[in-house]
C-alpha cells in the first residue's frame, strides 16, 4: 500500500487499488475504540438506463434502491444485516441519487465483519418471492417519504431544475415503478455496475490497512471487469425547466428550498477545487455570518433550519439552499439582491477570511465523523481527488475566486424555488 | 480518558474528560430545572434570546464574525428533556490545540465567548432588548407548531401527552404554545436572573486540555454568575402503575398516507430500583436493535410496517412503541407488537436474540467513547440520574445480563395507552 501523511491535520492515509480493479482507502485511527468501513459503489437512483453486451437496459425507478435492501438477503437464507448486528456490529446502508453505500461500525470482530459486509454486497441472490416481498416494504418506506414536507420539497426542486436528467425521479421510486422491478432487473444492475473496479472500499480505524486490502482481495471476484457508462440523456440547459413550484401538505409554516443548476468540473483537481470554491462562496453569501442569512432571521424570515450546499450527483451539480420560512418569495428575492452587490463589487475581504477561517475549522470538525469521512473519501475517489487535500488548498482560494463563482451561477434567472405551503391540517 | 467530577462553585458541577483522539474540544453549560408548564416555553427560548447578542458581542453578526475568527467554533443553544428535568444552556465545540495553521490555542477564548453568552446578555435598562425576545418567541412557536411535520416523532410526543396528560411529562421540552405566546420580555428578564441563581448547573468538557486548565477558566468567566438559593429537589415522579386498569385507547387522523401507532407502557415495580444495563439490554431484545423481535418480526416476517421500534425512558420509567403502518394493518400490527412482548414475558428469548443484543448494546456503548458529542449527552444523563458508571462501565455490565432479568423487566411493565395517528380518508 502507498501512504501519505498530512501533516497539518496528523493523519496518514494508506491507499490500494487491487488487480480487480477495486480502490481500498485506509485510515487508522489509533486511541478509537470504534472501526468504521464503507463499501460503496459508484451507482445511485439516476442511473436508470445502461448498455449491458449489446442491450440497451432501461430500469425503473426506485431500482438502485431495491437492490440495497436486497443485497442483505444471502444463499444460505441469512440476513446479512441480522448477522453483522448479531456480532455486535451497526450496520446500515443507503442510496442517493449518484452513489449506493453499505457500513457497519463495530468495536470489536473488525476482520470478521469486514469479510460479511464484502461477501453479502458482492454475492447477489434474488428470488421472486424475496422481491415481492420487498415491494410491500419499501411500499411502505414510499408511503413514508410522502408525507415528509422535506423529501417533497427537494423532489420539487429537481423537478423545477431538470427537463429530463433522471435525478428528477425520487431515488426510491413509486408504488408503480417498483411493482415493475423483477429478481431478473436486480441481477441485471448488480453484474453491471457492483464490479470491484467500479466500487470502492472506505475504512477509519481498523487494524492494519495491508490486513484490510489481503482480506478485499481475498473475498471478492478476482477479474475485472467492463463497467457500462449510465446515460443521463441530453446535456442539461443552465436554466432550470421551470421557476418554481408549490405543492400544499400537512405542515405548519412553509418549507422551501431554491437552487441553480451548474456545470461539474473535470474530475480530479478541477473538481475538488470547484467543490471548495462552492462551499466556501455559499459560506460566504448565505453562511451564519453572512448578512443575508443575519438580516432574514432578524426580520424572521429564516430560522437556523437554514443551509445551502452544492449536490453532485450523477453528471450534474445544483446549488441546493432551503428551509423554514413564512415568506421564501423574500428570501429569493434578497438572495438576487445579495448576489448582483457580490457581481457589482465583489466580496468583503476580512468577512471572506473569517469565513475560510471557519470553513478550516468545520472540516476539522467534519474528521470526528467516521461515516462522513469515508463518505468523503469515498466521493474523493470517484471524482478523482482526495478530499483531505482541502486543508492546504483552502489557503489558496481567494475572494475573487468566490465572488466568481457566485456571479456565474446564482443569476437569477438561474434559480428555480420550491415551496410546500400549510395545507388546512385539522378539518 | 481522564475523567474528573468536581463543584467548582456552589451548585456548578463540572466534568471533565481529558483526551487526545479528538481534534474539535467540546464545552456545555447547563441550567437544570424543573419540568412544568408554567416556565418550561421561558426557560426554553432563553439560550436562544442569549445567542442573538451580548455586551460585547450586540448582535448575531457580532457573535458569528467571532465564531468564525475562531475557525467556525460553533456555540449552539440547546434545549433538552430529561425525565422531567429541562436541561438548557448552550454547547460550544471549536478546535483543539493541535491542528491549525501557526499553533493557535482557542481554549481561552471559546469558553470565555461562551460565559459571555450565557452571562452577558445585551439589554436596555437590565431588560432584554424587546425585539430579540420577540423573534426568538416566533420562532419557538414555530418549532413547536412544526412539530407536527415530523409525523415520526409527532405520533410519539401525541402518545406521552394522552398517556402523562396529568404529569409534568407531558410537557415538550419546548413548552406549549399558549405559554409561549405569553412570553414578554420583562417576566422573561427577571425569570433568567432566577433561573442563573437557581439551578443546579452541569458544565462539561472534553478535549486536550487537562481539569486544572479547563477548571480554571470555566471558573474565571462564570465568577459574575451570582448564586442565590440552588434549588435542591428537582426531580421526575416516577409513576409505577397504569393509569387505569385496562389500556386507554387514542385515535387521531391527519392529512397523512402512512398511519402512525405508537404504544405507551409503565415500566412498573422494577423501577423501584431500575437496573440500567438490564433495561437497555430488555430494550434491543424487544425493539431496539435490528435484531430485535419487533424488527424480526412485524417487519421482517410479517411485513406489516416499514419501521418498528422500542425506547426505554429511565428517567421516567416508560417503554414507548412507535410503529409507521398501512391504516388496515392496525389490528395486526398492535396484535403483532403485544404478542412479542408476550413472548418475552414467557422467556421466549433465544440465545441467539440475547447474544445479539447484549452485544449491541455494549458495542454502542463503547462507540459512544470516541465521539465527543455522545459522551456529552451520555454524562449530562447519568449526572442528572445520579448515575457514576462510565459508558465503558455500563457496556461490561449489559454483557452480564441475564435472561431472567429481561424476562422479570416484561413482566413488570403495564401497557397504559395506545395512540394511533390515522389518515383522514380511513378515519371516515
Amino acid at each position: 500500500m502507498t501512504s501519505r501523511f498530512f501533516e497539518n491535520i496528523g493523519e496518514t492515509l494508506y491507499t490500494q487499488t487491487l488487480s480487480n480493479g477495486l480502490t481500498v482507502l485506509a485510515l487508522p485511527q489509533p486511541g478509537f475504540i470504534r472501526s468504521f468501513a464503507m463499501f460503496a459503489a459508484n451507482y445511485g437512483g439516476a442511473m436508470r438506463r445502461f448498455t449491458l453486451g449489446n442491450q440497451v437496459i432501461d430500469t425503473p425507478a426506485g431500482v438502485a434502491h431495491f437492490l440495497e435492501h436486497k443485497m442483505f438477503d444471502m444463499p444460505n437464507g441469512e440476513n446479512a444485516l441480522s448477522l453483522l448486528s448479531a456480532s455486535g456490529a451497526s450496520p446500515n446502508a443507503w442510496t442517493s441519487s449518484g452513489m449506493t453505500a453499505y457500513h457497519f461500525s463495530s468495536t470489536s470482530k473488525f476482520e470478521e465483519n469486514l469479510r460479511t459486509l464484502l461477501t453479502f454486497v458482492s454475492t447477489p441472490y434474488f428470488t421472486p418471492e424475496s422481491v415481492a416481498k420487498e415491494q410491500g416494504i419499501i411500499g411502505q418506506e414510499i408511503r413514508m417519504t410522502e408525507d415528509s414536507p422535506y423529501f417533497a420539497v427537494y423532489v420539487g426542486l429537481m423537478r423545477c431544475l431538470y427537463a429530463h436528467n433522471p435525478i428528477r425521479d425520487s431515488v426510491i421510486g413509486t408504488v408503480e415503478s417498483i411493482a415493475r422491478i423483477s429478481d431478473k432487473t436486480l441481477y441485471d444492475c448488480h453484474r453491471a455496475f457492483y464490479a470491484p473496479s467500479n466500487m470502492t472500499l472506505c475504512v477509519a480505524g481498523g487494524p492494519d490497512p495491508d490486513g484490510i486490502a489481503a482480506i478485499a482481495g481475498e473475498i471478492l471476484p478476482a477479474e475485472k471487469l467492463p463497467v457500462p457508462e449510465p446515460d443521463f440523456g441530453p446535456p442539461e440547459s443552465p436554466i432550470p425547466l421551470s421557476p418554481g413550484t408549490e405543492k400544499a401538505m400537512a405542515v405548519s409554516a412553509p418549507q422551501f428550498m431554491l437552487g441553480a443548476k451548474l456545470t461539474p468540473a473535470e474530475n480530479g483537481e478541477p473538481l475538488h477545487r470547484q467543490e471548495l470554491v462552492g462551499a466556501l462562496a455559499l459560506r460566504c453569501l448565505m453562511g451564519r455570518s453572512s448578512p443575508f442569512y443575519t438580516g432574514l432571521y432578524a426580520d424572521g424570515l429564516l430560522s437556523n433550519d437554514f443551509s445551502a450546499d452544492v449536490d453532485y450527483a450523477a453528471g450534474t451539480a445544483a446549488i441546493i439552499a432551503g428551509g423554514e420560512s413564512a415568506e421564501p418569495g423574500r428570501v429569493r428575492d434578497r438572495l438576487a439582491a445579495d448576489v448582483e452587490r457580490v457581481v457589482k463589487s465583489g466580496l468583503d475581504e476580512a468577512a471572506f477570511g473569517r469565513a475560510r477561517k471557519a470553513a478550516y475549522g468545520s472540516r476539522l470538525r467534519g474528521l470526528e465523523s467516521f461515516e462522513d469521512l469515508c463518505f468523503n473519501l469515498a466521493r474523493g475517489h470517484f471524482g478523482g481527488y482526495c478530499p483531505l487535500d482541502a486543508f492546504s488548498l483552502l489557503s489558496d482560494i481567494s475572494a475573487d475566486e468566490c465572488a466568481a463563482y457566485i456571479a456565474e451561477n446564482l443569476a437569477p434567472e438561474r434559480i428555480a424555488l420550491s415551496v410546500i405551503t400549510p395545507a388546512n391540517m385539522k378539518g | 480518558m481522564e475523567r474528573t467530577r468536581e463543584e467548582i462553585m456552589p451548585g456548578v458541577w463540572l466534568t471533565a474528560l481529558r483526551t487526545d483522539k479528538f481534534k474539535t474540544d467540546m464545552l456545555s453549560i447547563t441550567l437544570l430545572s424543573q419540568l412544568c408548564r408554567e416556565s418550561a416555553a421561558m426557560n426554553a427560548v432563553i439560550p436562544s434570546v442569549l445567542r442573538r447578542g451580548t455586551t460585547r458581542y450586540p448582535d448575531m453578526d457580532s457573535i458569528a464574525a467571532e465564531l468564525d475568527e475562531l475557525y467556525g467554533a460553533a456555540a449552539v443553544p440547546a434545549v433538552r428533556r430529561l425525565g422531567e428535568i429541562q436541561a438548557v444552556g448552550l454547547i460550544t465545540s471549536f478546535p483543539g490545540d493541535n491542528y491549525l495553521p501557526g499553533g493557535e490555542k482557542l481554549l481561552r477564548k471559546a469558553v470565555s465567548l461562551s460565559g459571555e453568552i450565557l452571562l452577558s446578555p445585551n439589554t436596555r435598562g437590565g431588560l432584554f432588548l424587546p425585539p430579540y425576545v420577540d423573534g426568538e418567541k416566533q420562532k419557538l412557536l414555530e418549532k413547536i407548531r412544526g412539530q407536527i411535520n415530523d409525523k415520526n416523532t409527532y405520533a410519539i410526543q401525541r402518545l406521552i401527552e394522552n398517556m402523562c396528560a396529568c404529569e409534568n411529562f407531558a410537557v415538550s421540552r419546548l413548552g406549549d404554545e399558549s405559554s409561549a405566546e405569553a412570553i414578554g420580555y420583562q417576566k422573561l428578564t427577571r425569570h433568567y436572573h432566577e433561573l442563573l441563581a437557581s439551578s443546579p448547573v452541569e458544565v462539561f468538557y472534553c478535549g486536550g486540555s487537562d481539569g486544572y486548565r479547563i477548571k480554571s477558566a470555566v471558573k474565571e468567566t462564570l465568577s459574575i454568575l451570582r448564586r442565590g438559593n440552588i434549588n435542591p429537589d428537582i426531580g421526575t415522579d416516577i409513576r409505577m402503575n397504569a393509569v387505569e386498569s385496562e389500556p386507554r385507547y387514542f385515535t387521531e387522523s391527519l392529512d397523512v398516507n402512512q398511519g402512525k401507532l405508537s404504544i405507551g407502557w409503565r415500566l412498573g415495580e422494577i423501577m423501584a430500583e431500575p437496573d440500567i444495563a438490564a433495561l437497555r439490554v430488555f430494550n434491543a431484545v424487544f425493539g431496539g436493535s435490528v435484531t430485535s423481535k419487533l424488527f424480526m418480526n412485524v417487519r421482517e416476517r410479517l411485513s406489516l410496517c416499514y419501521y418498528a421500534s422500542s425506547v426505554v425512558d429511565v428517567h421516567k420509567g416508560l417503554l414507548l412503541v412507535t410503529s409507521g403502518i398501512a391504516f388496515d394493518q392496525y389490528e395486526a400490527a398492535k396484535a403483532e407488537i403485544f404478542a412479542q412482548l408476550d413472548a418475552i414475558k414467557r422467556g421466549e428469548i433465544t440465545d441467539g436474540e440475547l447474544d445479539a443484543a447484549r452485544r449491541g448494546v455494549a458495542s454502542d456503548l463503547r462507540a459512544a467513547m470516541d465521539s465527543a458529542a455522545e459522551l456529552e449527552s451520555y454524562w449530562i444523563s447519568a449526572n442528572v440520574g445520579g448515575m457514576d458508571c462510565a459508558p465503558d462501565e455500563l457496556a461490561a455490565l449489559c454483557e452480564s445480563v441475564t435472561r431472567e432479568e429481561i424476562v422479570a423487566i416484561a413482566n413488570s411493565v403495564e401497557c397504559d395507552a395506545v395512540y394511533f395517528l390515522t389518515g383522514r380518508e380511513a378515519a371516515e
